[in-house]
């Protein structure tokens, strides 16, 4: 995929109301592939901690036999982290208000993560 | 784990770092290859030959920019199957310092290596002294400075 491919499976994550950023990540490396932040969001960091994350989460959920986890929903008091992992070991993130539909921007997250695969 | 400063002020933000980015080993030294602190190595052979070589790579690296008329690269990640190695310099009141930080992949990841990294600089740039002049080291007191100095590393 090129990086127009990319900006295009984050352009439907953020036409979400309430998503204040999209992000894929390298999940071994904690490092962004491709973002599109509004202002003020600490993309590297979120990112890092992001990749962090799923690798523990990884090691917890096989760790329970539970299999490869498809969705997280991190909610906060400001708002909230959604993460979908793809295939290719690369992380589809969404940065949003607490007020978002999760309904609608999980799906958005998972057509993103088919889309680059 | 142990962390050990021959320079007082670097031994917190080192250990904060330490504890933020998960680093396996870590190792602050001037641009010369003089040691200043360090965390993880338990034998003085592996903090000599480690520092010479991570001083020789910012050399190098330093030389490569020059050639291509760049400024001197920011730092050089190299990650392997199980552990990745981050390389960088900073600025401090008390002149450059070279970083060499080992990760286990398993644990610790570049971005966020690179994250805290960019925590330590502010750390370091905060907690080193602006007064006084570091001792240079001359040839003649180089074998009893080294000797001193890895006593300090290794608390003997």
């Amino acid at each position: 995929m090129t990086a127009g491919g990319f900006a295009h499976a984050l352009d439907a994550v953020t036409r979400v109301r309430g998503v204040r950023g999209a992000m894929l990540v390298s999940a071994a490396d904690g490092l962004i592939v491709a973002d599109q932040l509004m202002e003020g969001i600490k993309g590297p960091a979120v990112a890092a901690l992001a990749g962090s994350l799923a690798n523990r989460l990884g090691r917890a959920m096989a760790a329970a036999g539970m299999g490869d986890s498809v969705f997280w929903h991190l909610q906060c008091t400001a708002g909230a982290l959604l993460v979908v992992p793809a295939g290719s070991g690369v992380l589809v993130v969404a940065v949003t208000d607490p007020e978002v539909n999760v309904g609608l921007a999980r799906l958005e997250l998972l057509r993103a993560a088919e889309a680059v695969g | 784990m142990t962390t050990r400063a021959v320079e007082a002020w670097t031994l917190e933000p080192l250990k904060r770092f330490v504890s933020e980015a998960a680093a396996r080993l870590v190792l602050l030294m001037t641009p010369a290859g003089q040691v200043m602190a360090q965390h993880g190595f338990s034998r003085a052979v592996d903090v000599m030959s480690a520092a010479a070589l991570g001083t020789a790579i910012m050399a190098s690296t330093a030389e490569l920019a020059r050639q291509l008329e760049q400024p001197p690269f920011a730092a050089l990640s190299h990650q392997g199957e199980r552990h990745g190695i981050f390389l960088a310099d900073l600025s401090t009141n008390r002149g450059r310092v070279v970083a060499l930080v080992v990760y286990d992949v398993d644990v610790s990841s570049v971005g966020l290596v690179q994250l805290f990294f960019g925590q330590l600089v502010s750390d370091l740039q905060q907690a080193s002294p602006t007064e006084g002049v570091p001792k240079q080291v001359l040839a003649s007191d180089f074998e009893r400075e080294l000797s001193d100095s890895l006593n300090t590393l290794f608390g003997r």
